[in-house]
């Protein structure tokens, strides 16, 4: 039944895939991001309480969902990678790793510009932003451990397991708010109930999310086929595919 | 439209520093790591066809000593 998925484990598949890809994700991207942008800033209504500095909402709750998000696929492809043997997926994981650090980064500057107005400080050793930099931390681990190994297989594979363990991170994250007493808010658009935001706040938050859904993935995209190019760089398809243009 | 002028937009009720911060840092690591990514590949594109290159002269250089 998944035997079509087989011959992308070759990299000159793994690598045309990509490039299929890669048009779909830009559009999306650059679609959602323009949107996201302008209606967040200059569209939608103010805040009751919190006036117009709410307005960092538009990228701080996309930066950090795809923080996650991007961990949890990271995590996948390294399961993935040691259980199946696969290289793609190996790479994948490298692949992921810098962009992961970057919507993590996001998340955590824009939380401080957040906090400094509205909680009186740039920063609190509160328990979701505590695991919210260790998040960072791991993303880093991963991404200097397989730098760390000269032999690349030995460096995959300590790279992947760092990348499994970190794993435990993600529920302290999403749970952080509800174990233990926190200044950060607890979830607003995740309750199961009605949301907790208005339609009108909430519509150019969707479309962020999807924007920074999509600059992962291009991204991912991009570096993917760059790890793939570095680690082929003598066969015979890399060559007739750079004298090609 | 939220805003009644341009200067209005820019100060977001006073909060304007924080707002066009967060804004302003979010958009230099997406530059950043999508500019970052591409020289990556341009990088790495070059380097194959140097070694390519590298690889004909040393096969020409070998056939002209051999005549």
């Amino acid at each position: 039944m998944w035997k079509w998925l087989h011959p992308y484990a070759k990299a000159d598949r793994a690598y045309q895939l990509c490039n299929t890809l890669l048009p779909y994700f830009i559009v999306i991207t650059v679609v959602c991001l323009v949107v996201g942008w302008v209606w967040g800033l200059a569209f939608a209504p103010a805040d009751y309480q919190q006036k117009d500095s709410y307005r960092i909402i538009f990228i701080h709750v996309p930066s950090a969902i795809l923080s996650m998000g991007a961990y949890s696929s990271m995590a996948i492809a390294a399961i993935v990678a040691l259980v199946w043997q696969l290289r793609n997926a190996e790479l994948a994981v490298i692949a992921i790793a810098p962009v992961g650090a970057a919507m993590t980064a996001i998340a955590l500057i824009t939380g401080a510009a957040w906090g400094k107005p509205m909680w009186g400080a740039w920063w609190v050793w509160d328990a979701r932003l505590t695991s919210e930099l260790i998040l960072l931390f791991l993303y880093l681990g991963v991404l200097s451990l397989y730098h760390a190994f000269e032999d690349k297989k030995a460096a995959g594979k300590a790279a992947c397991i760092l990348a499994i363990v970190g794993v435990i991170n993600l529920p302290i994250i999403h749970f952080s708010v509800e174990w233990w007493n926190t200044l950060h808010q607890g979830a607003t658009i995740t309750k199961f109930d009605t949301s907790a935001i208005d339609p009108s706040m909430l519509w150019p938050l969707f479309i962020n999310i999807a924007g920074f859904a999509g600059f992962v993935g291009v991204i991912s995209l991009i570096r993917l086929k760059n790890e793939i190019l570095q680690r082929e760089k003598h066969r015979p398809w890399v060559r007739s595919l750079v004298s090609r243009g | 439209m939220q805003f009644e002028s341009f200067s209005d937009f820019i100060a977001m009720g006073g909060y304007g520093f924080f707002v066009w911060l967060s804004y302003g840092s979010c958009a230099a690591i997406l530059a950043g790591i999508l500019i970052g990514s591409i020289n990556d590949s341009k990088k790495l594109k070059k380097e194959v066809k140097a070694q390519m290159l590298r690889e004909e002269r040393i096969k020409k250089a070998k056939e002209e000593a051999r005549v």
